[in-house]
């Protein structure tokens, strides 16, 4: 197979899959999952072989359809692009494979739906990360929310009302990004990002220019559920099931904080965002106040799944912060954050799902004596929750420690004692959790009997939420290499 | 790294086969210790041995060295590993206590920390470790699970992850000022940085680390972690948590900081007033402690204290009298909750008011008590002796004649809240209704307690006995302070 | 005046938008929602086509055996392409969320918000 057609086979792979899959659903349920582990696995494997070779060999072109830009779609994969890539490919593998005892459990009908549109969501972010276009991330955005707002609808009782609400938010958030994407293209003529780039330097005292960052940063702040816009998130998230809040929640969002880096600082000069426009102090402030909403407001949810869809809120504003530093420390603290964020949710959610699976409630005082049924489940939980905190040597702390540095490269002092007062706010919240998972206090014990058994995890949840919890716990220690190996050729040369 | 794979065996064979479970704590426990060990006569020649794992960050790696204060602690530690693993089944078993298993696997784990702490080489390692420590002692302290014991784990673990936090802030403006984190004998923050920075981050070390060595006014949680069982209370705080704590803050007065910019900036001697008043505080309120284990705790805050003071005199009989004391009181303040834990076992008593003819019916165990409380107060022939004798001698190097009465004060305050104890224990007659006749805990408990009690005598004799902690806390101090 | 004249284009737009925009917030029916979400993306496609204009342009067709084609005749194509996508996109958003809006009916009887949001907790 030729190199060369990777990229657009990452995407491709996937989309027709999604369509085969519903014909193979008419003929033969039980194809449907293996059909979709397959495609997933193919993106995986891909994604590592397009990394490697963009570090060897530099930064892939590859023209749809032999038409040069900036009149054809280019899809471009450089070292930011090939790593957010190879998360999202892996991550979506992972949930893949845990999906199928989850659907089976709660909505087994509809199973071949599920994987198709599982498919083509994971065909929009993969969409997103690889093209090079400004409209073509718009097409793929569009595809992995319509998707998602599907998806989300799928679940239990308020989740068609939270999908609508969800929809709403992301369809305004998407239009202002097209919104930014016309002004551009009124001011240049252009779609594709790196002609912008070469192009976007000499305009930058347009007003039009000026509007169209803009839309771009309001629209993409919406799909990334930045403070305040991200009112949506949590209900969206936990009306979902299980299955799909463990796909969706680690990337959805880790996708349009890359989309943010991307066209803050590839498509406009870094310049602009953080010496001409106060627009890096604005994003300190707004990710400052994520991080202390999530924080708080976690503090005050009952049910686990909503409690970490803030918990989710102020990552998001951690990834935020570091890109707002506009140091070379920060902006690598916050792309490690992307990968370590992303695994760290997706080990939660999945979490979450375990335990639902097997019939526990989600409210937190219901959760008492977890930790003896399901043993190597709340190890997992304890661990990635340690990795919230960023407690060494889980990655947790490292992308936490080059945030740090980046606050004090700045001197934002301000920004980082939120930053380690957030880290203290975390550890009660995930505490106060492993508190009743591990130690029963000697007074209730007389608890209603279940219905069903309470056991360990089915293998298919259980591997892959070893492996994320494996890639938390070691991921950490690799940190050195992953930054000088990939994450130092990410970052634009502006940066000392 | 031996007690990392050894927490590992110790989950995988759980409950069932408790036998085979406590066979490899102690095979851990000896393996780990006879490494240690050899490692000793070369270190001892002023060899240093490095072995780097991988980079962790760009300019700073994962990266062990052992040098003489490093080897120091480890051998402490291993050696009391040991013992308290013998304790602890004896212990364990004693009480029936449930969820062993995970007793033992944190138990594993948090030497594990306390060893990677001990042979860190920079400060990015030992932060690792450090929190490795934090969590698996947190399961310890609150072991039992009772209400008392979830709040005492709850507290234990905000002031720590609280210091935890501080230590992040300080690494991260060390490594922007200097651009490295390895320790280096002597310090290496020297000529970087404004005065008033190099204060502000000192203070925040200090408190960051103190918490957990107790340092007051952030000692709270020390007291409160006493409702963890004794094999808890003595291995981890009065061995292990707290000596890496007070170990982590010698390495960033001697190894960050180092005696010149210390002395240049006059820090020591705010370091040495907060410490003698710790000191002070600590004596006294020991005193008016009734539980066994929270009068213990105190003595234990105190001695931390100690430690650190005679670090901050940064004179040599200062600084060996300090680092030999870090071994010296760990054996005697081991031997006393071991002993302490040995009278819940028999009889169920926590009170000192209670203990009233105990030494007749338990003669071993309160003769050890009575041995290592005269150790501690600094009654020849015990170590405490010695440590305290050079930490004298430090202070009248540094001419401060202060610290000096601050110390004799100290350990008069030691004589006056252990001396009843003993007294009590041998000269009185018990209460009416208990039984009499010799009734001494079992064997396993014991043995360790005659051990320790012994070595602590042995210390005071013959200072390099055996494994030579006197030598390596001399050559320690000496690279330090770049004496001859 | 010229702003208001010349920039006509604009100010349809706009005014559209903040109608759909306003529709979306504050009306408590979700049809109406629906709608007002409807005239928003509506207004943007306009906009985009409305940028493609020439004074004197025509259809983007070049005929049959044209040997000289000047770009100043021919109406720009491009944004007409761009939102020929973006109207895919519109109508299947439209479409999901109609299936929604039908999940939701046949749950609570209302589509009504306030109604709803009373209704589940």
């Amino acid at each position: 197979m030729n190199e060369i057609s990777f990229p657009i086979l990452i995407i491709v792979v996937p989309l027709i899959s999604a369509f085969f899959i519903i014909l193979v659903g008419l003929l033969r349920r039980d194809l449907c999952y293996p059909l979709m582990i397959l495609t997933l696995s193919f993106s995986t494997l891909s994604s590592i072989s397009v990394l490697k070779e963009v570090l060897w060999g530099g930064t892939i072109h590859y023209r749809l359809g032999g038409w040069l830009p900036p009149w054809g779609i280019e899809y471009v994969i450089d070292p930011l692009n090939g790593f957010v890539l190879l998360i999202v490919s892996a991550i979506s593998l992972l949930i893949g494979i845990t999906s199928k005892r989850m659907v089976e459990r709660e909505f087994p009908e509809k199973a071949t739906f599920f994987y198709c549109l599982f498919l083509l969501q994971v065909t929009g972010l993969l969409g997103i990360v690889v093209t090079g276009d400004l409209f073509n991330l718009y097409v793929f955005l569009e595809i992995a929310s319509i998707a998602g707002y599907a998806l989300i609808a799928l679940g239990e009782d308020g989740a068609p009302f939270a999908s609508f609400n969800y929809m709403i938010y992301g369809t305004v958030g998407a239009c202002f990004y097209l919104l930014g994407v016309g002004y551009l293209y009124i001011a240049t003529g252009s779609l594709n990002m790196a002609d912008l780039a070469q192009i976007l330097p000499s305009l930058l005292s347009s007003k039009v220019v000026l509007i169209a960052f803009a839309f771009f940063m309001v629209g993409i702040a919406i799909k990334m559920a930045l403070f305040p816009l991200h009112v949506w998130l949590p209900d969206a998230y936990t009306y979902a099931p299980s299955a799909v809040s463990s796909l969706v929640a680690p990337l959805t969002t880790k996708v349009g904080a890359y989309v943010m880096i991307r066209v803050a600082l590839t498509v406009f000069p870094p310049a602009f965002f953080i010496e001409t426009l106060p627009a890096a102090l604005m994003l300190r402030w707004i990710a400052n106040g994520a991080i202390l909403f999530g924080c708080i407001l976690a503090l005050a949810q009952k049910d686990l799944k909503r409690m970490l869809g803030y918990v989710l809120i102020a990552e998001i504003g951690y990834i935020a912060l570091g890109v707002g530093f506009g140091n070379r420390n920060g902006l690598t603290g916050a792309i490690l954050h992307i990968l370590n964020d992303a695994l760290m949710m997706a080990c939660l959610f999945l979490f979450v799902g375990a335990i639902t699976y097997q019939g526990w409630p989600r409210k937190m005082d219901q959760l008492r004596g977890l930790h003896r049924k399901m043993p190597l489940t709340a190890a997992a939980f304890v661990i990635a929750g340690l990795s919230v905190i960023g407690v060494p040597p889980t990655c947790g702390f490292f992308s936490k420690w080059y945030l740090v540095l980046g606050a004090i490269d700045s001197k934002e002092w301000l920004s980082m004692a939120i930053l380690l007062a957030s880290s203290l706010f975390n550890a009660i919240l995930f505490f106060r959790v492993i508190e009743k998972a591990y130690f029963e206090s000697g007074k209730e014990h007389g608890m209603v009997q279940r219905t069903m058994e309470i056991k360990e995890s089915p293998l298919t949840i259980l591997l892959p939420l070893l492996v994320l919890t494996a890639g938390v716990l070691s991921l950490g220690l690799f940190s050195g290499k992953i930054i000088s190996g990939i994450i130092r050729f990410a970052i634009p040369v502006y940066f000392k | 790294m031996v007690s990392a794979v050894a927490a590992l065996l110790i989950l995988l064979t759980g409950e069932r086969r408790r036998n085979l479970r406590e066979g490899w704590t102690l095979i851990a426990s000896l393996i780990k210790c006879l490494i240690v060990v050899s490692m000793i006569p070369a270190i001892l020649h002023g060899k240093v041995i490095e072995w780097t794992l991988m980079e962790l960050l760009p300019g700073v790696s994962f990266q062990f060295r052992v040098d003489a204060f490093g080897l120091f602690f480890a051998t402490l530690a291993s050696c009391l590993w040991i013992a308290t693993s013998v304790y602890s089944i004896g212990y364990m078993r004693g009480t029936q206590s449930m969820s062993q298993t995970r007793f033992f696997f944190c138990f594993a784990l948090a030497l594990h920390g306390a060893l990677g702490i001990a042979f860190s080489a920079n400060l990015l390692t030992l932060f690792v470790f450090y929190e490795i420590l934090t969590v698996s002692t947190f399961p310890l302290v609150a072991h039992k699970e009772t209400d008392e014991a979830i709040s005492g784990g709850r507290k234990y673990l905000a002031y720590l992850l609280t210091g935890a936090t501080l230590v992040i802030f300080s690494m991260g403006i060390t490594y922007t000022l200097t651009g490295t984190l390895d320790f280096k004998a002597g310090g290496f923050l020297k000529g970087f940085g404004s005065d008033s920075l190099l204060k502000l981050l000192f203070a925040t070390f200090i408190i960051g680390f103190g918490t957990k060595a107790a340092l007051m006014p952030l000692h709270e949680w020390l007291p409160t972690a006493m409702v963890a069982p004794t094999p808890v209370s003595a291995l981890l705080h009065a061995v292990a948590v707290v000596k890496a704590g007070v170990f982590c803050v010698l390495r960033v007065i001697l190894y960050v900081f180092g005696p010149e910019l210390l002395s240049a900036l006059d820090l020591w001697i705010i370091l040495a007033y907060v410490a003698s008043f710790t000191i002070l505080l600590s004596g006294m309120l020991a005193l008016a402690q009734d539980n066994l284990k929270r009068r213990l705790a105190f003595s234990t805050i105190n001695n931390l204290a100690i430690i650190i003071l005679g670090a901050s005199l940064l004179s040599p009989s200062g600084i060996t009298g300090s680092i030999f004391h870090i071994a010296a009181h760990g054996f005697m303040k081991i031997t006393l909750f071991f002993v302490a834990g040995a009278i819940y076992v028999k009889t169920h008593k926590e009170k000192v008011s209670e203990l009233d003819g105990i030494g007749i019916s338990m003669p071993v165990t309160m003769a050890s008590f009575a041995v290592a409380s005269l150790g501690i107060s600094g009654i020849p022939p015990m170590a405490g002796f010695i440590s305290k004798w050079y930490l004298c001698l430090g202070s009248l190097e540094a001419k401060e004649i202060l610290f000096l009465l601050v110390l004799l004060a100290s350990a008069l305050l030691d004589i006056a809240y252990f001396g009843p104890i003993i007294y009590h224990s041998f000269f009185k007659k018990p209460a009416v209704g208990t039984p009499s006749g010799m009734a001494e805990a079992s064997l396993w408990m014991v043995i360790p307690i005659g051990v320790c009690a012994t070595v602590s005598v042995f210390l005071g004799i013959s200072p390099n006995a055996l494994v030579r902690f006197f030598q390596m806390a001399t050559l320690a101090a000496k690279s330090v302070l770049g004496v001859d | 005046m010229e702003l208001i004249i010349g920039k006509y284009n604009y100010w349809i737009y706009i005014s559209l938008m903040m109608i759909g925009f306003y529709a979306m917030i504050a009306k408590k029916n979700l049809v109406k929602k629906l709608i007002g979400m409807n005239i928003f993306q509506t207004s943007i496609i306009l906009f985009f086509i409305s940028t493609g204009s020439k004074i004197g342009g025509t259809i983007p067709i070049v005929e049959q055996g044209a040997q000289v084609i000047e770009a100043g005749q021919y109406i720009n194509p491009l944004p007409h392409v761009l939102m020929l996508t973006a109207i895919v996109v519109m109508v299947s958003t439209f479409g999901v969320a109609l299936a929604l809006l039908w999940m939701i009916y046949r749950k609570y009887h209302t589509l009504e918000e306030d109604e709803i949001l009373r209704l589940r907790r």
